[in-house]
C-alpha cells in the first residue's frame, strides 16, 4: 500500500468516517455540475425533502449540449433547452454559483474551474464527469462520479469511496520537436493499456512534467480516465501556483503564504512509497495518431496500423472490430490516412496554448476544401483571449470555422455531429464508435498542431515537416 | 435500508468483446432525457439497430436471451465515460447483477449505487460462461455472494467483490445516502479543518 504521498495526505485530511462496509466516507472539498448528469440528481434531493447542505462548495457551468454556433434562446433542439432550464432553475433555487453564458466565464468545466481559480492544491473534487481527473494537474485529487453520486455530494458535501493504490509514471527529457502533452498521454496508454489504471491513481512525476506548463499538465492527467485510472495528479510546485495567483477565486494576497505553505506540506516526498511505479523516456516520442475505437489503439506517426500478429490474443477481438469499424488495413501506414473533418477543442485541448499551437501551424495556410474545420474554443474566456490574440482571424482566414465555448463535436450532444462514417482528426479524448455523433463516425486522436496539419492535408500528415518549414523560413 | 441481496437466479446473456465503453451501452444522445425512465429503451441502441431501426446480429436481439437476467461481459467494461445512465439502462432493461474479467471503476461504483452487483471472473470462467450460455441460453445462473460463487448448472466458479461492495449488498446499505447522512455534523467537522475551505484565515 502507498505511504506519505500526495494521494495519502489529501485522502487522509478529508476522512470523515470509516463506514461499516469498511468504504471511508470522504468529504468533497469541491463539487462542480454540468447540465447532463444532474437534472436527476437535484429531482431526487426534491422527492427526499432534503437541501444541499454546503451549496458554495458546488460550482456550475453549461457545457455538454451548448450549441456552438449561437447561443440565442431558446436553443432550437427542444431537449437541450430543457436540459439548460432544469439547471438554471436547480441553481436558482439552492443558491448554487453558476457560470451560464451571461456571465461571459462559461465553458467546458474542466477549463472554467482552473481559470477561475477554483481549482485549486489538496482539495477533493467530484463532478459528474469522468474527465474531472483533469483537476490532478493542480495536485488535487479530482475525479468522475454518477448522478446518484452527485446527489450524496449536494445532500452531504461527501462520498462512499474505496482507496485506490498509486502508480508512480515518470517521463524524463525535453519533448522533441512537434511532440505535446497529448502524445505524452497517448504514449501512456498505449504502453499501460486502458485498464491499466484501473484500481489505480497516477501520480505523474520527472522532468517532463516539471518542464510542463498548468495547460499541458490539465491535459495529461485529462486523460488518465481513458488509460483506466480514475484518478491522475501532479504534484504542486511554482508553476502550479504562478498559474493560480491572482485569479478570481485564489487565495488573497494576504493569505497566500499561508496557502502556499499548506500546498508544500501536502506534496509526496523522497519517502513516499508506491504501489507501482513505471518509467519512460521523452527522447523516444514522436507524434502519437489513433487509428482504432479505444485511445489505447494508438501508432506513432510513422508507423503501420498494427497487424493481428502484434495483438496479443486477449485484446484479438477488440482489434478486428477496430478494423472492420475503422474499415482500415492491418499494416497500413497511418500517414496518408484521408480524413473530413478535423475538430480542435475538448477539455484536453482547448485551452489557449492549444489554440495558438493550432495557429502556428494554419497561419498563411488553408485548409483542405473537402475538410471541414472547427475550432471550438474551451470557455468564454479562452474565446476572448484568443480573439484578442488574432487567433479567430488566423483560423478563419484558413477557412476554419470559429465557434463559441463548449464540449461540442468531442462528444456530440450539440448540433456538431459527424456525418456517416466520416473520418475526423480529433484532439479531444475518446475514440470510441460513435462518439463523435454518427454511429459510423471514425475518429482520429491526436494533438492540436498534428490536427491542425491534417486540416491542411487532408490527411494524417507528420506535423513535424511543417514545423521544419516554419523554421527555415524564420 | 435498501433492500438486501445475497443471490441472484435466472438466465444469462453473453455480450462479448473487451473494452465496450458507456458510449456504446448508451449513446449520448440519449443523455439529452432529464429522467432515467426510458433509459431501458436505449441499452446498446448502436450495436442492436441500424438507424432505421432494423435489428442487427447482437445477443439482445435474440429471442432465447430476451428474458435474461444476468450479463456476462469481458475486459475493462464500462469503460470511458461516468454517465450512469449505462447502469441505469442496464438495470432498467432487466439486469440484475453482471459478471465480467473487470470492471471500469466509476462504472462499477454507479452500478453498486443502484443496487446492480458487478461481480469478477478469470478470463477462463468467464469463456466458460459465455460458451455455456451460448450454447444452452436456458441454463439456470446463480451469483451467490456469500459463497462468493456463481454457478451454471452443475458447474460452479469463484467470483470475486470487494469486501465493501459484497458488505454493502449483502447487509442492504448499497444505497449509502442514508449513512452519510448521518454523519453530517462530523463532515462539517472535517471541513473545518481545512484550510482552503476555512479560507486559508486560521
Amino acid at each position: 500500500m502507498s505511504k506519505h504521498t500526495l494521494y495519502d495526505t489529501v485522502w487522509d485530511s478529508h476522512r470523515v468516517a470509516t463506514l461499516p462496509s469498511g468504504q471511508d466516507q470522504l468529504l468533497i472539498g469541491l463539487h462542480l455540475i454540468h447540465e447532463v448528469t444532474t437534472p436527476q440528481a437535484f429531482a431526487a434531493l426534491r422527492e427526499k425533502g432534503l437541501t444541499v447542505a454546503f451549496p458554495h462548495r458546488t460550482f456550475a457551468t453549461m457545457d455538454h449540449i451548448i450549441p456552438t454556433d449561437t447561443i440565442a434562446r431558446p436553443y432550437k433542439d427542444s431537449q437541450a433547452e430543457s436540459m439548460a432550464q432544469a439547471l438554471e432553475h436547480n441553481v436558482a433555487e439552492y443558491g448554487i454559483p453558476f457560470f451560464g453564458p451571461s456571465s461571459q466565464k462559461q465553458g467546458i468545466v474542466h477549463v472554467v474551474g482552473p481559470e477561475l481559480g477554483i481549482t485549486q492544491p489538496g482539495m477533493t473534487i467530484a463532478c459528474g464527469d469522468s474527465h474531472t481527473s483533469t483537476h490532478g494537474a493542480f495536485g488535487s485529487l479530482a475525479f468522475g462520479i454518477g448522478t446518484t453520486e452527485v446527489q450524496h455530494v449536494l445532500e452531504t458535501q461527501s462520498l462512499a469511496l474505496s482507496r485506490l493504490k498509486v502508480r508512480r509514471i515518470t517521463f524524463d527529457g525535453p519533448l522533441p520537436q512537434g511532440t505535446y502533452a497529448k502524445d505524452v498521454i497517448l504514449k501512456i496508454i498505449q504502453t499501460l493499456g486502458v485498464k491499466g489504471g484501473i484500481g489505480y491513481a497516477y501520480e505523474f512525476g520527472g522532468t517532463t512534467f516539471e518542464a510542463m506548463s498548468m495547460e499541458e499538465r490539465m491535459t495529461v492527467c485529462n486523460m488518465s480516465i481513458e488509460g483506466g485510472a480514475r484518478i491522475g495528479y501532479i504534484n504542486p510546485d511554482e508553476t502550479t501556483y504562478a498559474y493560480i495567483k491572482g485569479r478570481p477565486y485564489a487565495p488573497s494576497d494576504e493569505n497566500w503564504d499561508k496557502a502556499v505553505a499548506y500546498w508544500n506540506s501536502i506534496k509526496s516526498t523522497d519517502q513516499s512509497e508506491y504501489d507501482d511505479v513505471v518509467h519512460f523516456n521523452a527522447a523516444d516520442l514522436e507524434p502519437m495518431v489513433t487509428w482504432g475505437i479505444t485511445p489505447g489503439q494508438s501508432v506513432s506517426i510513422n508507423q503501420s496500423i498494427p497487424t493481428l500478429q502484434d495483438i496479443s490474443e486477449s485484446d484479438r477481438k477488440t482489434t478486428e472490430d477496430a478494423y472492420a469499424y475503422m474499415k482500415i488495413t492491418p499494416g497500413q501506414p497511418i500517414k496518408g490516412l484521408k480524413v473530413n473533418v478535423v475538430f480542435i477543442g475538448s477539455c484536453t485541448n482547448s485551452r489557449i496554448s492549444d489554440l495558438r499551437e493550432a495557429a502556428r501551424i494554419l497561419e498563411g495556410k488553408t485548409v483542405q476544401s473537402t475538410v471541414q474545420t472547427i475550432v471550438v474554443p474551451g470557455s468564454q474566456q479562452v474565446k476572448a483571449q484568443a480573439e484578442a490574440e488574432g487567433l479567430d482571424r488566423i483560423f478563419q482566414a484558413a477557412g476554419a470555422q470559429w465557434r463559441n465555448a463548449g464540449c461540442s463535436m468531442c462528444l456530440a450532444m450539440n448540433p456538431d455531429q459527424l456525418i456517416g462514417d466520416q473520418v475526423c482528426a480529433s484532439t479531444s479524448n475518446r475514440n470510441f464508435m460513435g462518439r463523435q455523433g454518427s454511429p459510423t463516425g471514425r475518429t482520429l486522436l491526436m494533438s492540436p498542431a498534428m490536427a491542425a496539419a491534417a486540416a491542411i492535408t487532408g490527411c494524417v500528415t507528420d506535423v513535424r515537416d511543417m514545423i521544419l518549414e516554419l523554421g527555415e523560413k524564420s | 435500508m435498501t433492500p438486501i441481496i445475497t443471490k441472484i437466479v435466472g438466465t444469462a446473456v453473453p455480450i462479448m468483446g473487451n473494452d465496450i465503453d458507456t458510449d456504446r451501452i448508451i449513446p449520448a444522445r440519449f443523455l439529452k432525457e432529464i429522467t432515467f425512465e426510458q433509459m431501458g429503451e436505449y441499452l446498446f441502441a448502436d450495436a442492436r439497430f441500424e438507424s432505421d431501426g432494423t435489428p442487427k446480429d447482437h445477443p439482445l436481439n435474440t429471442e432465447s436471451f430476451k428474458t435474461a437476467t444476468i450479463m456476462v461481459v469481458g475486459r475493462n467494461f464500462g469503460c470511458g465515460s461516468s454517465r450512469e445512465h449505462a447502469p441505469q439502462s442496464i438495470k432498467r432493461y432487466g439486469i440484475r447483477a453482471i459478471i465480467g474479467e473487470s470492471f471500469s471503476e466509476i462504472f462499477a461504483g454507479n452500478c453498486t449505487s443502484i443496487g446492480v452487483p458487478t461481480a469478477t471472473a478469470s478470463e477462463s470462467t468467464i469463456q466458460a460462461l459465455q460458451e455455456c450460455i451460448t450454447a444452452h441460453p436456458t441454463t439456470v445462473i446463480t451469483i451467490d455472494l456469500d459463497t462468493r460463487e456463481v454457478s451454471a448448472g452443475d458447474r460452479k466458479f469463484p467470483i470475486a467483490l470487494p469486501d465493501s461492495r459484497r458488505h454493502s449488498f449483502v447487509t442492504g446499505t448499497w444505497d449509502s445516502a442514508a449513512l452519510l447522512l448521518s454523519n453530517l455534523d462530523k463532515v462539517r467537522h472535517t471541513a473545518n479543518q481545512l484550510p482552503y475551505i476555512t479560507g486559508f484565515n486560521n
